[in-house]
């Protein structure tokens, strides 16, 4: 049985040399963005979906778990966010913390019937999971159902940023994003990260050499779950509502296209995919429900032919990490 | 040095000359019809109602009078996101005046905010919630054709008056089935009937036999169809299973367009009540109008009453660009203005603005024909009432916009 | 106590759709260890199927319970053929992957072409009207599709657990390379067993033409509650995947009954239930 990512490229130091110029490149090039007149509202869009990535390759990628639920945690997080900044009238500090810390506490709950299965009860289990929580969602009155809760305040971060100003938002958004990055990326590369991976890879060995691999295994799924929900968070300082949308299955399995197509288990990869794949709706959006047909041929293409995903298949190609 | 300031000067003179005249005979304008266009409002509003627009614009007659007019669609897949996006690309991008249609309760209040942000214009069509004339009122915003009040008010005062006096309700539950509910229910009482009882089901359900097999035992005169869509389609449907209609209850579906009728098929829908604000059978106008509409559609399919909102929205929003003279670019005043001319156009007759973005017009009760009555393949439905303007929307003392305490 | 009786029946009648579905994915992973995501876009076909055969080529739906499985069925062999078959040795979630995207597809492309509101389907007159059992009115049509199912789903049952067929197959999913020496051509009776599973989505999909709207997204939402079925059943027994989407059909119409607000919840609470007493599902072994 082939596991689901390519290791075949050992960690060492020259791998974390690459992937230190590859980080400083990408953080480059975003610094720049708003100088070049690309519209940032796009960039925001594509770095709050980028978070939400990575967030779910530390746990199929590192992890083995595939959750086809993650949009509960950007869901969960975007409204708690959502009400605390409206109706509590929060300081953006304070809300951000409000959602993570949700999507954080929905970890540990889902998170201890979840793993109890793996492989393909895991996927089914975490999708059945966030069905539930959107039905719970489209009833419960302070999310407003299908209006979903709108003209949400920006207000000032630490009362300093003005975030109703494009190009401040635009920062802050991407300091959180590099925030939740470089914090994966020291995750994986612990001996925590270390220890997931061998449960990956052979999780009886594991069991055999003394370690709670159940504990792990939650710990990851939370980890993963909270910084889903940090996404959430600055998403809705961007879109400025909290919808159903978020929490539908349809997200869930947009998050799995990201990552896929980006490359699983690759640093970089979930960054490129969540880029191409809300490009790819922002600029095909003329086609309508085409759009679901294009995503699903790309999902085909890439389980079929494509396994590495790009970031993958271009590190394989150079036999080097990124 | 002097050269340079003397250019500089100059070369601001120039900008700020261009910039005068530009507001003075500005005659530009750009329209974003904003819409489902393939997915579950598809039919009513989507592609339909960028025709509409279009039409608008050639009987506007705006165009002999040196105007230019843009038309430009998108797709907000029902996803508030999506809305916003596209919304400030336009405006921020493609100089979009105003935005048209937007059906979706979620994406049109998401919508809304854009639209006030960017001082643009907002004519809603496609969306039921009355909120957008209400708590979330803006300056910014006009809202056509219908919305949860009046679909409940006039439902619900007709079916009483023609004696429906006992009523049980099938609710979707979430926020729209429980705001219809309640609208209706006060109706009700008001009207000196009762309401005997309820349901409230999951949205989206595929088997309403649990639901229906209560509301016959209820024995209420009407059942009351609180839901929208497929809930509303898949219900009628089923009812007609479990021989509901031909025991003697009557359905009400509070929010039923022409595409759902079409699409249960007569046979089924055969004598439900229903509210709508246009149908394209009511006289020559709309009988002309809705002729060339369906012209043009690629299934030959009659306009729906929020594609001809669309239009009729459209053309008071061109009458009151020619009394302004010029394009201002501002999206209050256009507003004002749309709201100092009383509202006069063939498909939905006369009518006004008001204060808070409620446009009035007739409302209508409707029952849908036997299929032995139906003369043609859009000939569904017989008028039952008429309720008008005035007497049907929000009456503007109960309006909570803030826009009316200044 | 009589409206008891008549949510029993009405839930017996949502257990049929979630027994054939569920019966339908055991099946298939039971032969090929994929969890098929394409079973609603599957069993909306079935629906479509029927309607076209109605429409276009004037086949009734006794016909269409017959050629629309068919037809179905050998669609799904082709992307069994085409597709599926290249995963075997993969990992299994990219079977799960793979079938996702063949369901955004399938739905994708109904609904640009039909739309999202739906064609009306009419029951067949034979089984038009209803009879009062005292304690409520049953539509005919009601009872043929509980009735028809059970047939269904005990023949299969049969055809798997009782004939020579059903042993080679089942002795396939133990040990393939020992039956391949046997001279059995195992990647055919794995295409077969595919199309089998398929043909048992689109059976359910021609079933419920008459009751729901035939629309594009009517297997989107089911198909969730159906993996929430097939998680509590435990997908180790045919029977088991057949008695779970009865009873939770039951559960979920006295749901309806007593506490409608969660009844589009109950399936999913009830998974997390069982999952916290006995991870393996009710009937399942350690996997």
């Amino acid at each position: 049985m082939t596991a689901m990512t390519d290791d075949s490229i050992p960690a060492t130091s020259r791998a974390v040399h690459d992937e230190m110029i590859a980080f400083g490149v990408m953080t480059a090039m975003l610094a720049i963005v708003p100088l070049t007149g690309i519209y940032p509202f796009f960039v925001m869009q594509a770095l709050c979906f980028a978070l939400l990535a990575c967030a779910f390759n530390l746990l199929i990628g590192y992890g083995g778990l595939l959750s086809f639920g993650h949009a509960m945690f950007l869901g969960t997080a975007g409204y708690v966010t959502a009400h605390a900044l409206k109706v509590w009238g929060l300081s953006p500090e304070l809300g951000i913390l409000a959602g993570a810390a949700a999507a954080a506490a929905l970890g540990v709950i889902t998170g201890l019937v979840a793993i109890r299965r793996q492989g393909i009860y895991f996927a089914m289990i975490t999708l059945a999971l966030s069905q539930l929580l959107y039905f719970i969602y489209l009833q419960a009155p302070f999310t407003h159902g299908e209006d979903g809760i709108q003209g949400i305040p920006q207000g000032r971060l630490f009362g300093v940023f003005d975030l109703s100003k494009p190009t401040v938002l635009y920062y802050v958004v991407l300091a959180g994003f590099l925030g939740g990055f470089l914090l994966i990326y020291r995750t994986i590369n612990s001996p925590f990260g270390e220890v997931l991976k061998s449960i990956r890879e052979n999780e009886p060995r594991a069991v055999s050499l003394g370690y709670k691999t159940d504990q792990y295994k939650l710990l990851a799924y939370i980890l993963s779950g909270t910084l889903a929900g940090l996404a959430g968070s600055l998403k809705v300082f961007v879109a400025q509502n909290a919808s159903l949308t978020d929490v539908e299955v349809a997200m869930s399995g947009q998050i799995v296209l990201m990552t896929l197509v980006g490359g699983l288990g690759t640093v970089f990869g979930p960054v490129v995919g969540a880029f191409i794949i809300v490009a790819m709706q922002q600029y095909l959006s003329g086609l309508g429900q085409w759009v679901t047909v294009i995503q699903g041929a790309v999902f085909v293409v890439c389980v079929l032919t494509f396994r590495r995903g790009i970031i993958g298949e271009i590190a394989h190609f150079f036999r080097r990490s990124l | 040095m002097k050269h340079t300031i003397s250019a500089l000067l100059l070369g601001t003179a120039l900008t700020l000359a261009s910039a005068s005249l530009a507001s003075a005979d500005d005659k530009n304008v750009k329209i974003g019809a904003l819409s489902d266009q393939s997915g579950l409002y598809a039919d009513l509003g989507g592609p339909g109602s960028t025709l509409a627009a279009q039409m608008a614009i050639e009987d506007s007659g705006l165009k002999a009078k040196g105007w230019t007019i843009d038309l430009i669609s998108g797709d907000h897949q029902n996803k508030p996101d999506i809305g916003t996006t596209i919304a400030r690309q336009w405006f921020d991008v493609d100089k979009v005046d105003v935005v048209v249609d937007v059906p979706n309760s979620g994406v049109a209040l998401a919508v809304n905010n854009v639209v006030k942000e960017k001082n643009g214009v907002y004519i809603n069509s496609g969306a039921a919630t009355s909120d957008l004339t209400n708590a979330q009122c803006s300056p910014n915003t006009v809202h056509w054709t219908y919305d949860t009040y009046m679909l409940a008010h006039t439902t619900g005062q007709a079916l009483v008056k023609a004696g429906g006096d006992t009523w049980f309700f099938l609710t979707a539950d979430y926020a729209f089935g429980a705001a219809l509910e309640r609208d209706t229910t006060a109706v009700i009482t008001a009207n000196g009937g009762k309401v005997v009882g309820g349901v409230k089901h999951p949205l989206n359900t595929s088997d309403f036999s649990s639901f229906l097999l209560q509301a016959q035992s209820s024995k209420a005169k009407i059942i009351g169809l609180a839901n929208a869509g497929g809930d509303t389609t898949n219900s009628i449907k089923q009812a007609a299973e479990f021989g509901i209609v031909k025991g003697g209850q009557k359905l009400a579906a509070l929010l039923l367009f022409l595409t759902d009728v079409k699409a249960i098929g007569l046979e089924t829908a055969q004598g439900l009540n229903f509210t709508e604000t246009f149908y394209w059978d009511m006289n020559d106008q709309t009988r002309a109008f809705s002729k060339r509409f369906s012209e043009k559609m690629k299934n030959g399919a009659m306009p729906t009453m929020v594609q001809a909102g669309v239009y009729s929205g459209l053309l008071h929003y061109f009458k009151a660009l020619d009394a302004l003279g010029s394009n201002p670019h501002d999206g209050v005043k256009v507003v004002a203005k749309m709201k100092s001319i009383p509202t006069d156009d063939p498909l939905f007759g006369k009518g006004e603005v008001q204060a808070n973005g409620r446009v009035t017009h007739n409302a209508y009760l409707f029952e849908v024909k036997k299929p032995s009555e139906s003369k043609g393949p859009w000939d569904f439905y017989k008028l039952v009432g008429t309720v008008s303007g005035d007497q049907a929307f929000t009456p503007l003392a109960q309006s909570t916009c803030p826009l009316l305490k200044k | 106590m009589q409206a008891l009786y008549a949510q029993l029946l009405v839930g017996l009648i949502n257990g049929s759709f979630y027994a054939l579905l569920s019966l339908g994915l055991a099946v298939i992973f039971g032969m090929l260890n994929i969890i098929n995501f394409a079973h609603g876009a599957l069993y909306m076909m079935g629906a479509f199927v029927a309607y076209f055969l109605l429409n276009l080529g004037g086949i009734n739906y006794w016909w269409a319970l017959l050629i629309a499985p068919v037809i179905v069925g050998i669609f799904g062999m082709i992307l069994e053929r085409t597709m599926l078959q290249w995963l075997a040795g993969l990992d299994h979630l990219y079977g799960l992957l793979l079938t996702f995207g063949l369901a955004l597809i399938i739905q994708g492309v109904f609904q640009n072409y039909f739309g999202s509101s739906g064609l009306p389907y009419s029951i067949p007159d034979v089984l038009k009207g209803g009879m009062n059992l005292g304690f409520m009115y049953l539509p005919i049509y009601r009872a043929w599709v509980v009735i028809f199912s059970l047939i269904v789903c005990i023949g299969t049952w049969y055809l798997i657990e009782r004939t020579r067929l059903g042993a080679y197959l089942r002795a396939a999913t133990e040990n393939p390379t020992l039956v391949r020496a046997f001279g059995i051509n195992v990647p055919r009776m794995i295409t077969l067993t595919y199309g089998l599973g398929v043909g048992l989505a689109a059976l359910a999909g021609v079933l419920s033409a008459p009751i729901n709207q035939v629309r594009p997204l009517m297997g989107e939402n089911v198909i969730i509650v159906v993996f929430a079925v097939v998680v509590i059943g435990g997908m180790g027994s045919i029977m088991g995947s057949i008695i779970t989407g009865f009873a939770l059909g039951v559960i979920e119409g006295l749901t309806k009954y007593f506490y409608p607000e969660a009844s589009n919840t109950v399936v999913f609470v009830l998974m997390v239930l069982v999952l916290l007493v006995k991870p393996t599902g009710l009937t399942g072994r350690a996997a």
